[in-house]
């Protein structure tokens, strides 16, 4: 890989609640080169969007962040002012629920050109360039939806729309989190088949951040679950779902039902999820684990390279091709 | 989403911890007093309150009357602790009756909606559209003035202010999907809303109650300064604002003063506790 | 099929110019599992709350256990007895429980609605309740806040169970749980249904997860059943052009995301 367009270093964040630092994110790292897509995969509390935030600076106030985030080699987590308005007009975000980030009294053309303009663009070629976006992102009759107002638009449209804006700013790196979670599964697939095509089209690296281990591995090169506030395992896509290296990974894989055949029974993964600031000593996953052992308990692994992928557990080289999904499963 | 929900409590906590607990203890402290003197006032009288001496007019502190005199020469200190009763029960009537009324119209109105709704809510409005001081002067002028004319009218003035709030409360709680589970257990409607509906709109209940409650004892007050309330020589702090003017007027302004300050003190300390229990909500 | 538990014909529903469902038929045979698939707008919601009681059909008929329920409920014997037929599960584990009430408080006031028993004895089914869900004491004493989004469904759960009925309708019950919850519910549920015996009327979007949980599938498009017959059948070999876009939108091993038609074309949706 070439040098790398983001690379986020030992990542650490707390943040204040009810007078106390809690710790949402520890010890995340990955790099992102120009061009590439990288999958973010987790369930609630264990860090993905927190890592997304703190990459695109929209942590709330009071939060305190140690390591680096590096963007075309400048570290943006000291960034002020002027430099960090140019920064984030490089890297772009799409949100999971288009209508929180949308102003509902405003006409989709002031939404869309409103960026340009405040760059010095005319209003006509502002315009032009608006329906063209939205040309690109699958709306043919741009100029109507200039003037209409996002409540008449469907969801779908309008996460379309979201990534139309996104575009215009000519960004780097789109961050997206969970952008088609709150869409119908035909929308889903239209919305990610024109992120996935942009994005080759126009050679914009890709933070995708998911719950959906099938859906990231669709349209990502390569794919970080984490756990708890930090990352597990990163592996290539094409590998992940046949040859998890971590646990997790595999239980993650397993407990989904399949559409495509009948299962006897669901791999549940026995227990509750933990947030990064109640997980245990050790490894946080170790409670739920079925492979863990007493070690497991005791410290906590780093993320260390293995198969072309890295993996945070102390048993990866034993389990090594014993976590490939199975068709019966037990629990 | 999960990131959204971290960041909310991280702020509401923080809210919550800024807010403090010190002012409402005190506040409670006040209201707990005012309440104690309201009850037991006429025993702590040092003297009778109705006791006049024409020689004691206007007389500042002096041993024994530790507020001096007003101007028909009776004790303020006496006059104070037993005007405390009416002051403070004229208030809570009108909470009492508004927060019934209000909370009935409300949670009818929630549960039933459609054109019962909409009933409710014209009625409301046209009650809206009368000032609560206009209503007590067509009550005294049918009833007669007195402390419960002006009671009654006030409590229909405050009506539609109460169901209003609670009324978009009830609503969103009524579309939660427990109140739903209830129904189809085969729960009766006035057992949903007693056991699920009203307890969860409950700190907005006690919220707007506080507020009221101040805004009644004020609006008491100016009732009784036209004449139209509690009436002279009955010991009442509204009263006693009014009766005072003859003294501010020739400068010993000690009896509208005092019962002045009484009022606010009473009143500020039931709106900031008030406040106090519905930030807590959230 | 035996006699079914519950069936549905013709059923219809009207919002103002809007129709929401649109001639519905469907049967549930005792201790079965139906799926109703759909995405939003689809009607499937809407089948689910006429079902239970939350809405009013504008036309047809449903029946459970041979009783006509589309009219309203006249008096106390009555709700309570259709509320011994049929319970639902909603889909948002932090709006279905009161939250002032405790998980054993909330199960402890259907029990006197629908039973005689004494302290005891309600107490005795409460633990009981509890163990087939798989909350433990300390957890049917906690807040609802103090629970986790997959402890509150299994609270929904047991409170759907506590009045014995003959079928629960699960209303999208796992959408909102993560992936390793979820199969916790799903596992559960399967469960629940060998060890006592009550029908599923399934309402999801999720083909995946209706599959393993639905013997029989209805696929709902528009207020319309466009597809129905064995949930394996449906999903494996597809016939209406709907359950087939439906079908390969879903993401798996080796799935891509497709625009359908030309990239220039894609419209309203």
């Amino acid at each position: 890989m070439s040098a790398p367009l983001l690379e986020v270093a030992d990542l650490a964040v707390t943040l204040p609640v009810e007078g106390e630092r809690r710790t949402v994110l520890h010890d995340v790292s990955l790099a992102i080169g120009p061009g590439e897509a990288l999958g973010l995969v987790g369930e609630s509390g264990s860090g993905k969007s927190m890592t997304a935030r703190a990459v695109a600076r929209l942590l709330p106030g009071g939060a305190a962040v140690t390591g680096s985030i590096r963007f075309d080699g400048t570290d943006v987590t000291a960034l002020r002012g002027g430099e960090l308005r140019a920064y984030r007009r490089s890297v772009a975000m799409v949100f999971q629920d288009p209508r929180a980030h949308v102003n509902p009294v405003r006409r989709i053309g002031d939404f869309l050109t409103e960026g340009l303009r405040l760059r010095g663009v005319a209003r006509a070629e502002a315009a032009r360039r608006a329906v063209a976006a939205l040309a690109d992102v699958g709306i043919p009759d741009g100029e109507r939806r200039l003037r209409q107002y996002p409540h008449e638009l469907s969801g779908g449209l309008l996460q379309r729309v979201m990534i139309a804006a996104a575009l215009l700013a000519e960004p780097r790196l789109v961050l997206a989190d969970e952008p088609t979670t709150a869409l119908d599964v035909t929308t889903q697939s239209e919305v990610m088949a024109i992120i996935d095509e942009l994005r080759r089209e126009r050679g914009l690296a890709l933070l995708f951040i998911t719950h959906d281990l099938d859906l990231a591995a669709a349209v990502c090169d390569r794919i970080a679950v984490m756990y708890a506030g930090a990352i597990v395992e990163e592996r290539a896509a094409a590998v992940l779902h046949d040859d998890p290296l971590h646990p997790y990974s595999a239980a993650l894989a397993a407990a989904r039902p399949a559409v495509d055949r009948t299962l006897p029974r669901l791999a549940a993964v026995r227990g509750r999820l933990v947030s990064a600031f109640e997980a245990p000593a050790g490894c946080a996953f170790a409670p739920r684990c079925a492979h863990a052992q007493d070690r497991c308990a005791a410290e906590l692994p780093p993320l260390r390279p293995l198969d072309g992928g890295a993996v945070r557990c102390a048993r990866a080289e034993e389990l090594r091709g014993r976590l490939a999904p199975q068709e019966v499963a037990g629990g | 989403m999960s990131a959204d929900a971290v960041v909310r409590t991280a702020r509401s906590r923080r809210a919550r911890l800024a807010a403090g607990d010190v002012v409402a203890w005190i506040c409670g402290g006040i209201i707990a007093l005012a309440v104690l003197v309201a009850i037991l006032g006429p025993l702590l009288a040092p003297h009778d309150p109705n006791a006049a001496d024409l020689n004691d007019q206007f007389v500042g502190p002096v041993a024994g009357h530790p507020l001096g005199f007003d101007a028909q020469g009776r004790d303020l200190l006496s006059r104070l602790l037993a005007g405390a009763r009416t002051s403070m029960l004229g208030p809570t009537a009108v909470v009492v009756l508004a927060m019934a009324a209000g909370v009935l119209a409300a949670v009818t109105a929630a549960w039933r909606g459609g054109w019962v709704d909409a009933a409710l809510g014209t009625v409301m409005d046209v009650l809206f559209s009368f000032p609560g001081i206009l209503l007590a002067i067509l009550a005294s002028a049918v009833f007669g003035p007195s402390l419960w004319a002006a009671v009654i009218a006030l409590s229909i003035a405050y009506t539609p202010y109460v169901a209003r709030v609670l009324r978009s409360a009830a609503v969103r709680e009524r579309a939660q999907e427990y109140i739903a589970a209830a129904e189809v257990q085969g729960a009766s409607a006035v057992a949903i809303c007693a056991r699920h509906l009203v307890p969860n709109v409950a700190p907005l209940i006690v919220a707007q109650a506080t507020l009221l409650f101040g805004y009644a004892m004020v609006d008491l007050a100016a009732i009784s300064f036209l004449g139209l309330g509690v009436q002279p020589p009955q010991a009442d702090w509204g009263v006693m604002v009014s009766t005072g003017k003859a003294g501010v007027l020739q400068g010993y302004p000690a009896e509208s003063l005092a019962a002045g300050l009484c009022i606010v003190v009473v009143v500020v300390a039931v709106n900031l506790l008030g406040e106090r229990l519905g930030e807590r909500r959230r | 099929m035996a006699e079914p538990v519950l069936e549905a014909r013709g059923l219809r529903k009207v919002y103002g110019d809007h129709v929401a469902v649109d001639g519905v038929d469907l049967a549930l045979a005792p201790g079965g599992s139906l799926g109703i698939v759909g995405e939003s707008g689809s009607g499937k919601t809407t089948v689910a709350r006429m079902i239970v009681g939350l809405t009013r059909p504008t036309a047809g008929t449903i029946a459970v256990c041979g009783r006509d329920r589309s009219q309203p409920a006249r008096g106390t014997a009555e709700r309570r007895r259709r509320a011994r037929e049929v319970q639902i599960v909603f889909q948002n584990p932090y709006a279905s429980l009161d939250p002032r009430r405790s998980p054993a408080d909330a199960l402890d006031e259907v029990l006197r609605l629908h039973t005689d028993a004494g302290a005891d004895e309600r107490r005795a089914r409460i633990a009981e309740l509890g163990e087939l869900v798989g909350l433990d004491e300390r957890m049917l004493r906690a807040r609802p806040r103090a629970l986790s989004g997959g402890q509150r469904q299994r609270v929904a759960i047991a409170r759907a169970l506590a009045a014995q009925p003959r079928v629960i309708v699960l209303d999208e019950a796992v959408a909102a749980l993560d992936v390793s919850i979820q199969a916790q519910i799903l596992n559960l549920l399967a469960d629940v249904r060998a060890r006592i015996g009550v029908a599923y009327v399934f309402i999801s979007h999720d083909l995946a997860v209706v599959r393993q949980i639905a013997d029989e599938t209805l696929v709902m498009q528009r207020g319309r059943v466009v597809e129905r017959g064995p949930t394996e059948q449906v999903l494996d070999d597809p016939r209406d052009p709907y359950t087939r876009l439906l079908r390969a939108s879903v993401p798996g091993p080796g799935w891509r995301p497709v625009r359908r038609g030309a990239p220039t074309t894609g419209g309203a949706t």
